[in-house]
């Protein structure tokens, strides 16, 4: 949008007008030979009306959100190290992490039971994970918060523990820091609820042998360029949400020299070579520490009104939002709309889970989905589905991210920066890909598809907005 | 043998809630709906306190809403079937849509900042309903583009925050409330098409404005500008915000001569400072301002060519009415507000304090009824008559009503009204006014009485409804018709004394 700083003069004819409301008064400047663009407005979301206006007035907002949006853009991810949460993120025993905004044991839906009783098995804390409930019941030895309160992100269940190894990321310009686990591929996986002896025993081979084995590699290689991957990927055809293959795939081929120098056993590498290569999804677990280290750089901006997080802990949706600092605005999460596999429906499904969101928070993902033709199906869409969802992201965004440009829409940048003013106006919800988690703990992935956030959670960050912006005013 | 219980109408109301269509679309919704056979009656609108009225006075009973939610109202005829009329309104509604048209994937824009993104257009045009208008407008600001805001109903918090940003950025806010404005020859909301020239307009007033550029064009004078900036600009607590911009703007173009700022009287600062900010200007400023003892804006027009070395020439009139009445009272039936703040102004200093909903003092002030046995003016167009529904220019139905039920009462003794032509009005006012005058002039006539009717027909020969075929037809219907508004009114006004 350019910013005009000389107005025209009045008695030269306008290039064109954009017309809200009554279409008779954009008929009259049609007939007139002037080019004209309707909006197809319609009210805001319920009892947002006078918080809009208040939030459009505030002097802060333009500059804020501008600021916002910037210093976004301006973050460079690179991959620097893997390492144990308990070193990186001071993780102690009984400790564990979480996908989405706060919640206890009990609220806890079946993915999550799933993944923490996975987890305390892995620790040790129990022998058997069904004896985990009892201890998480108990309460008194354990402790649960969510990742995005230690600069972390976890996908589905986002479970970490102790002992889990992390990849690290950093904005070199800031020496900022973020956090996620390996993936751990498909299906019966702890992120999705299972926690089955084969579940336990990849967690473990992980610890072990992926982990050390990544860390030397990324030592060796020096930092990977994690941002420049997602610019490439995004061209090739992976929105970086529910497809990660190009992203995989152009990893591996950065760190596949430095695992061959290693002078690790030749077996471990292969394995190694062949669970990345094998698990089209392994990128997904940079993708979203690389969006929130993003985000994170937008974090307290007084006046913006940009999400800077979305996530869903399986029972309620959160997001926080540049200029309230670290509150959540919650709601219900839904159950996804989409494909299943085997013989599982839609009855088998838990609600909404994960960080995951956080790659759609900063742009891609759903927003990004005319870039991916190829999974369209997977998430029970179409092509033209998916280049309106990309353009219809626009309606609701700040910005298009000129580093991460689709080239099915002309190479336009990727629909960014989600204004919850905008939001509430549109009544357009963020479009999130996503996978569907089973609703009982241990049954694990059950499907893939489309879903949004709760509309209540927006007016409610708003109203939050407008309070501030009320306040500020006031002295 | 007994005759049959009288059937009763059979009704069906339903709400439908996050629908949303403008005023003007579902005025002809509900015009496709009533047309449709089976059925009697039918309003389809916003369920605005207004229309909740109206839909009363139609006899519908009505279920608990919120202004958000879209009433469907049918009153089915004894054939009528609920289903076919059901699909009548989604097929009217689906024609009104026009914007439905595109493909899935080139939805069209939700926002104003996203239209003006997308398509370059360097100005916006805001006619949504007034609580919601500053935050598109704040999305043209943002975009370092001038607005103008139709809409009515802003709070005045929101047009002063507008103003203020717009201020600090050198960008123009016409409006809000703001009826005509004119720039580079493209006629905005409710504008006439004038020859070009070296007029420029800064209008407080839309029909004031309206008035002044048709009279300097039926005197061979162009505008080249005409900048609108809201009723309240120039009130003390707006204090000129636009006024000033509009003026600057005005003066730095090299092809306007002479910039006239029509309005009604500024609050007194807000006056003064106005005429010191005027005479800094290098380009000559005529203040037309009305008020009691002010020049009316036809000698306003007849001082701006005298200005530019023009003499006035004799404002057109056609036709002629009944010279006598037995009535008392005039009645003034306006959808121009300027043109009914004028035509008060006229009449009080001949026949005393006229009864209005927009009254020159408080104590004039007409009830909700908008009837008092005594000479009255009712400004169609005000805030509250256009809560939710469309402007009285583009749907005539109350204004007609009130037309024959003033023509019913043996205390009329003169109906003047206006008539505004022009982008944005109706494709044929006089078409729909000429029957309901000459229906009104029969009804008087039924009764024993001669009911003259007086039109003010503001608008140009090259308007899309043509100034001399929009006057003949309402000539024919019986009515003297004036471009003038002052000279109309002052016609009444003899009309109405005639009897005294």
């Amino acid at each position: 949008m350019t910013a005009r700083t000389t107005p025209a003069r009045p008695t030269a004819a306008p290039e064109g007008v954009a017309a809200s409301g009554v279409d008779l008064f954009a008929d009259a400047v049609d007939l007139q030979a002037v080019p004209v663009s309707r909006v197809d407005w319609r009210p805001p979301m319920d009892g947002t009306t006078d918080d809009l206006a208040v939030v459009a007035a505030d002097p802060l907002r333009r500059d804020a959100n501008a600021r916002a949006v910037q210093a976004m853009l301006d973050v460079q991810a690179v991959l620097v190290d893997v390492a144990p949460a308990s070193e990186v993120l001071g993780l102690e025993a009984g400790q564990f992490l979480h996908a989405g905004p706060p919640i206890a044991w009990e609220a806890a839906t079946g993915p999550l039971r799933g993944g923490l009783m996975a987890a305390a098995a892995l620790e040790g804390l129990v022998d058997d994970p069904e004896d985990a409930v009892a201890l998480f019941e108990r309460g008194d030895a354990v402790s649960l918060e969510p990742c995005h309160h230690r600069s972390a992100v976890g996908p589905m269940a986002g479970v970490v523990s102790p002992s889990m190894w992390m990849f690290v990321l950093e904005d070199p310009a800031s020496g900022r820091r973020t956090y996620c686990s390996l993936n751990e591929g498909l299906g019966k996986v702890l992120r999705y609820g299972a926690y089955g002896p084969e579940v336990l025993e990849r967690l473990r081979w992980m610890s072990a042998v992926l982990g050390p084995l990544l860390a030397r590699a990324v030592k060796a290689t020096g930092p990977v360029d994690v941002t420049g991957i997602l610019t490439q990927m995004l061209q090739m055809g992976d929105e970086a949400h529910n497809r990660n293959r190009a992203g995989t795939l152009m990893l591996l081929r950065d760190l596949a020299p430095a695992l061959a120098e290693s002078s690790a056993d030749a077996k471990d590498v292969a394995d190694t070579l062949r669970f990345i290569g094998g698990n089209d999804h392994f990128f997904l677990n940079l993708a979203m520490p690389a969006c929130k280290l993003a985000l994170d750089a937008a974090r307290g901006i007084e006046g913006s009104t940009m999400v800077v997080a979305m996530a869903r802990n399986g029972t309620e949706f959160g997001i926080q939002v540049a200029g309230t600092g670290d509150q959540w605005f919650t709601g219900p999460a839904q159950v996804a709309d989409g494909l299943f596999l085997g013989g599982y429906g839609p009855e088998d499904a838990n609600p909404d889970i994960g960080d995951s969101a956080i790659t759609e928070t900063a742009g891609i993902g759903g927003f990004s989905m005319a870039t991916a033709p190829a999974i369209v199906r997977l998430v029970g869409g179409t092509v033209p589905d998916a280049l309106a969802t990309t353009r219809r992201m626009r309606e609701i965004t700040l910005a298009e991210n000129p580093r991460w440009s689709i080239p099915v829409l002309e190479f336009a940048g990727a629909p960014t920066g989600i204004d919850v003013g905008l939001v509430c106006r549109t009544q357009i919800l963020p479009q999130i890909n996503t996978g569907m988690a089973g609703n009982r703990a241990g049954v694990g992935q059950v499907g893939a598809g489309l879903v949004t956030p709760p509309a209540e959670i927006f007016p409610k960050a708003l109203a939050a907005l407008a309070r501030r912006t009320r306040e500020r005013a006031a002295g | 043998m007994t005759s049959p219980p009288l059937a009763a109408p059979r009704q069906h109301v339903e709400v439908r809630t996050g629908a949303y269509a403008d005023s003007v679309a579902l005025l002809q919704v509900s015009k496709d709906v009533a047309a449709t056979a089976g059925v009697s009656s039918a309003q389809v609108a916003m369920a605005t306190p207004l229309n909740l009225e109206v839909l009363e006075s139609m006899g519908f009973d009505l279920p608990a809403t919120t202004p958000n939610d879209m009433v469907v109202a049918l009153m089915l005829a004894e054939d009528g079937d609920v289903q076919s009329a059901l699909a009548a309104v989604d097929a009217a509604l689906a024609a009104s849509s026009r914007r439905g048209g595109g493909s899935v994937e080139e939805a069209p824009t939700r926002t104003t900042g996203r239209a003006l993104a997308e398509s370059g257009a360097d100005l916006a045009l805001i006619s949504v309903p007034g609580q919601h208008a500053m935050v598109e407008a704040m999305d043209a600001l943002d975009a370092g583009r001038d607005v103008m805001i139709f809409s009515d109903n802003m709070p005045l918090e929101h047009e002063i925050a507008l103003k203020d940003v717009a201020t600090e950025r050198g960008l123009l806010v016409m409006g809000p409330d703001c009826g005509t404005a004119m720039v580079g020859g493209l006629g905005l909301g409710f504008a006439n098409t004038t020859r070009p020239g070296p007029v420029g307009i800064v209008a407080a007033s839309g029909t004031g404005c309206q008035q002044l550029m048709c009279l300097l064009d039926a005197a061979g004078v162009g505008v080249g500008a005409a900048l609108g900036v809201g009723g309240r600009d120039l009130g003390s607590q707006v204090a000129g915000r636009s006024t000033r911009e509009a003026l600057r703007r005005l003066d730095a173009d090299p092809t306007i001569e002479l910039v006239v700022v029509v309005s009604k009287p500024p609050a007194p600062e807000v006056a003064a400072e106005l005429r010191e900010f005027a005479a800094s200007l290098s380009t000559p400023v005529h203040l037309a301002l009305l008020g009691a003892g002010q020049p009316d804006l036809t000698q306003a027009a007849e001082a701006v060519l005298g200005t530019l070395g023009t003499s006035a020439p004799d404002w057109p009139a056609w036709g002629g009415t009944a010279e006598g009445t037995n009535g008392t009272h005039l009645r003034g039936l306006f959808v121009g507000g300027t043109l009914c703040d004028e035509s008060m102004l006229i009449a009080a200093a001949e026949l005393g304090g006229i009864r209005s909903n927009i009254p020159l003092s408080p104590e004039l002030a007409l009830d909700s009824s908008l009837s008092a046995d005594a000479h009255t003016m009712i400004d169609f167009g005000d805030d509250t008559l256009t809560a939710g529904r469309a402007h009285p220019m583009i749907d005539p139905t109350l204004r007609l009503d009130h037309l024959a039920r003033a023509a019913a009462d043996p205390s009329t003794a003169c109906i003047l009204m206006d008539v505004v032509l022009g982008h944005g009005a109706e494709p044929d006012p006089a078409g729909a006014l000429a029957p309901a005058i000459t229906a009104a002039i029969e009804t008087a006539r039924a009764a024993g009485r001669d009911l003259p009717v007086v039109v003010a027909c503001v608008g140009t020969e090259s308007d899309p409804q043509q100034l001399s075929r929009q006057a003949r037809t309402l000539a024919e219907a019986g009515a003297e018709v004036h471009l003038s508004n002052a000279r109309a009114t002052r016609r009444a006004i003899a009309l109405t004394g005639g009897t005294r």
